[in-house]
């Protein structure tokens, strides 16, 4: 369960980028987070990581304040969620398979796992004949997929994805999306940000829509009208 | 997990990282070799000073004269006695026949006076004794002890007219050591900064980084220990640099120094101290790699 408690976040006193959000995730639920840019998804999501701390409220993963979490300690929340950012950070000095590995080999995984998971993961987001690639050598999409591999790869509770589709055809758009709806499927939360009307209304999930920083409609089975 | 493979996947992030990052690694080894050449010429230099120094102090004595009937037995007793003060470290006695040699080789090229001495036809030159102290500013301390035995046989002691040029000399070595020390501090302060802060600049460079791996959930132990790795092959490497160079610089550089000065032969001295040298080198390059990475790294990693 993840619930947000009556969370804002402001920049220099005045500028709002999140009021007063509150709403829970329930365990193996899909939702679809939507808003136009700059109303505050990628904010919501930073929060929920700490690579941003909240302005007000706190935040909770089943039952573990996220938000008191001491820095040193961090890493234990951030290995049960699998975050795809929208700015992929890939480690530009290792390679496709590296990336992904670096993420296993930071969570102390075995190196058995290690050499069995990442090949196959690579493979799922459709990168097999890449995986010794450097970032720079790679497309936009296909950075996007290291991205997702490297968030899915220890198998966590919950998948954040920043946009993960704004950098894709359509043709790969729908492998993503159905991808994530594979990963749901298979028990992990998901919480998908974008502003892709289409995608949306294809999910057919539960749908949180911001803006200017608060939530104005949270609906089960939600369409993006606006 | 155990600890013997985090160790491992430590090292070898550490490892690719600074291979992968060539022109970061090889700018901020050049300018750690860089640093580590200055120290090592400060070492250099403390050295030669030193020769300079003791070069200068073993020119300075005192001199006793004894009256020209003074009895040998009488002179070598008083010799003794000198040799038993703490401060005297070395006493030699120059008796009326060598002094007169001395005088004759010193002059030989000079008629008249060779004449003159003919003339006399007794040795009208004193015994003496010449004194050294383990340190100039014993000087003092030496003739005083002369004044105060008052031993009848003794015509003069010489520190009294020289007084004030053995005391200038000996406040100017002082002088000297105590100041070429503190630039030397200076010096060494100057280059430890620099070094820092070019590992420093290195690890900014890589800020963003050490954020992504934070994020994607890693302890940071795991990522700072990469960077520690980074800092000892930084060391290392600067130091054989170093070290390498070192070698011919020294050879080069000897016979002009030993023009300069006799005794001070710098790839002699460079070599006899290689074992220090060695050390002093490794040590310091790898403090400084690891230490400056520390320090750099603690702010990014609070995220």
């Amino acid at each position: 369960m993840i619930f947000f408690d009556d969370v804002s976040k402001f920049y220099n006193h005045n500028t709002v980028a999140l009021k007063n959000v509150t709403f829970r995730v329930r365990p193996k639920e899909f939702v679809t987070l939507v808003g136009s840019s700059g109303a505050g998804k990628t904010t919501l999501l930073k929060l929920f990581i700490r690579e941003e701390e909240p302005s007000e409220g706190r935040i909770f993963l089943d039952g573990i304040e996220v938000t008191a979490i001491n820095r040193k300690t961090l890493h234990h929340v951030r290995r049960r969620i699998g975050t795809v950012f929208q700015d992929y950070k890939l480690l530009p000095s290792m390679t496709a398979y590296e990336n992904v590995a670096f993420a296993m080999e930071a969570a102390d995984r075995y190196d058995a796992e290690i050499e069995e998971d990442v090949p196959q993961v690579l493979e799922l987001v459709g990168l097999k004949d890449k995986t010794q690639n450097f970032p720079n050598q790679l497309s936009g999409g296909e950075k996007q997929r290291v991205a997702i591999a490297r968030a899915l790869v220890n198998r966590p509770d919950v998948i954040l994805a920043d946009e993960p589709a704004a950098n894709l055809d359509p043709i790969n758009t729908w492998g993503i999306i159905k991808l994530l709806q594979k990963i749901n499927d298979l028990g992990t939360t998901v919480i998908l940000a974008t502003h892709d009307k289409e995608i949306i209304n294809t999910i057919d999930k539960r749908v949180i829509v911001l803006e200017k920083g608060e939530i104005i409609s949270d609906q089960e089975k939600g369409k993006y009208l606006v | 997990m155990s600890k013997k493979v985090t160790f491992r996947r430590v090292i070898k992030i550490g490892y690719l990282s600074f291979r992968r990052n060539g022109w970061l690694s090889t700018a901020t080894i050049l300018v750690m070799a860089l640093v580590l050449f200055v120290l090592g010429n400060l070492v250099f230099l403390g050295a030669f000073a030193n020769t300079v120094l003791n070069n200068f102090e073993s020119k300075i004595d005192i001199s006793v004269y004894f009256t020209g009937d003074a009895p040998e037995e009488n002179v070598l007793q008083v010799k003794r006695e000198v040799e038993q003060l703490a401060d005297v470290s070395e006493v030699a006695y120059v008796s009326k026949d060598e002094a007169l040699a001395l005088f004759r080789e010193k002059h030989k090229a000079n008629a008249l006076i060779a004449d003159a001495l003919e003339e006399l036809g007794d040795n009208p030159l004193a015994a003496s004794l010449n004194i050294r102290a383990r340190d100039p500013s014993n000087y003092a301390a030496i003739s005083d002890f002369l004044l105060q035995k008052n031993y009848p046989i003794v015509d003069k002691v010489n520190y009294f007219e020289n007084q004030a040029v053995i005391d200038r000399l000996s406040s100017i070595m002082s002088t000297v050591r105590g100041s070429g020390a503190l630039l030397a501090l200076f010096l060494a302060f100057v280059a430890v900064l620099v070094a820092f802060n070019t590992v420093r600049l290195a690890i900014y460079t890589l800020r963003e980084e050490i954020g992504i791996m934070r994020l994607v959930g890693a302890t940071q132990w795991f990522i700072r220990g990469p960077f520690l790795i980074g800092g000892i092959i930084y060391g290392v490497i600067a130091a054989a640099a170093t070290i390498l160079i070192f070698f011919p610089l020294t050879w080069l550089a000897t016979p002009k120094l030993t023009l300069l000065v006799q005794d001070f032969n710098l790839f002699q001295y460079f070599i006899s101290n290689f074992a220090e040298f060695f050390a002093i080198m490794f040590l310091t390059g790898v403090a400084l790699g690891t230490i400056s990475s520390f320090i750099a790294i603690r702010r990014y990693l609070e995220i």
